[in-house]
């Protein structure tokens, strides 16, 4: 997607991206500072994200997409610690895969690392008040955190190149049919891999110890 | 249903999920992102800045790609690996106690 992005739209979403970041910067810090342990789980949910965004999965569309993985790390830790180490995986993708964009870096933060991030940790606390196990809290977090941050790139690039006709909610239809729709099977195989994951790392795990 | 048994479940079924459109679908398979440029270039867009480094062939970029799951699966394996031995030292009694 590099370039893909009016100027004045990629530097807004720097701009809005931004104080996501240094406030996930400064929380990552002060979760490491005062439990030391939790690395390894922050490893984890940084290295998922890492495994998941490689995974280019085919979808019912007949075209691909890949999943975000930023769910899991949202619930474990809450939304603000994943806007950086979402931005890491998009930084590894954009350098040496040409994937995602230095120009559009911006805009992909905030779909990847803050919206779905956001909407997983939301709908983890909804879930949770509503009485549902922690297994399906779990599932319908990282599936609906996933979806939502291909939702936001449809909006983005809405934004951008509303439809000539038919405006904004033209081009809405169109890119959400490029992108929404196609996530929509991926982001329920995330939902699944993210409950796997999230039990194998809980299973009595070591930081409850302390 | 054991947890063993429940994950192999899960796991059996985000795998037919991913192979299921191979098979009941067609279709070219492009990238999403692929499909929303062409939609972009439709509209006379032409993009302002390029990659500053592409890799120079698909089987590169397929590498760097399958690096990056494997450095991510890596991690991941270790650390759940961490905890399940912390969890059998735990149980056996030879690890400071709960």
């Amino acid at each position: 997607m590099e370039g893909y992005l009016p100027a004045p739209h990629a530097l807004g979403w720097f701009v809005a991206s931004a104080p996501f970041v240094v406030a996930g910067s400064l929380r990552l810090k002060r979760i490491v500072a005062e439990r030391p342990e939790a690395k390894m789980t922050l490893a984890a949910a940084g290295a998922f994200t890492f495994v998941l965004s490689a995974l280019k999965m085919p979808s019912v569309t007949g075209s691909c997409s890949h999943p975000t993985g930023t769910g899991l790390g949202a619930v474990m830790f809450g939304p603000s610690v994943m806007a950086v180490l979402g931005t890491i995986v998009l930084l590894f993708q954009a350098l040496l895969l040409a994937h995602g964009g230095l120009t559009t870096l911006g805009a992909n933060v905030f779909s990847m690392a803050i919206v779905g991030p956001w909407v997983s940790y939301a709908i983890y606390r909804l879930a949770g008040k509503a009485g549902l196990s922690a297994g399906i809290a779990v599932f319908l977090a990282a599936a609906l955190g996933d979806l939502s941050t291909y939702a936001t790139t449809a909006v983005q690039l809405s934004l951008a190149y509303p439809d000539a006709a038919s405006g904004f909610s033209g081009a809405l239809l169109k890119f959400m049919g490029i992108y929404a729709v196609t996530q929509v099977p991926l982001s329920i195989a995330e939902g699944l891999l993210t409950v796997v994951v999230m039990n194998a790392l809980s299973a009595r795990s070591v930081e409850v110890t302390r | 249903m054991t947890a063993a048994r429940k994950n192999m479940l899960l796991l059996a079924a985000a795998g037919l999920i991913m192979a299921g459109p191979l098979f009941g679908v067609s279709g070219a398979f492009k990238g999403s992102d692929d499909l929303g440029t062409e939609a972009i270039e439709a509209t006379g867009y032409r993009p302002w800045f390029k990659p500053i480094w592409t890799p120079p062939s698909d089987e590169v970029e397929s590498l760097l790609f399958a690096l990056q799951a494997a450095l991510g699966a890596g991690v991941l394996g270790y650390v759940i690996g961490r905890r399940h031995e912390a969890a059998r030292r735990d149980k056996t009694g030879n690890h400071v106690a709960r």
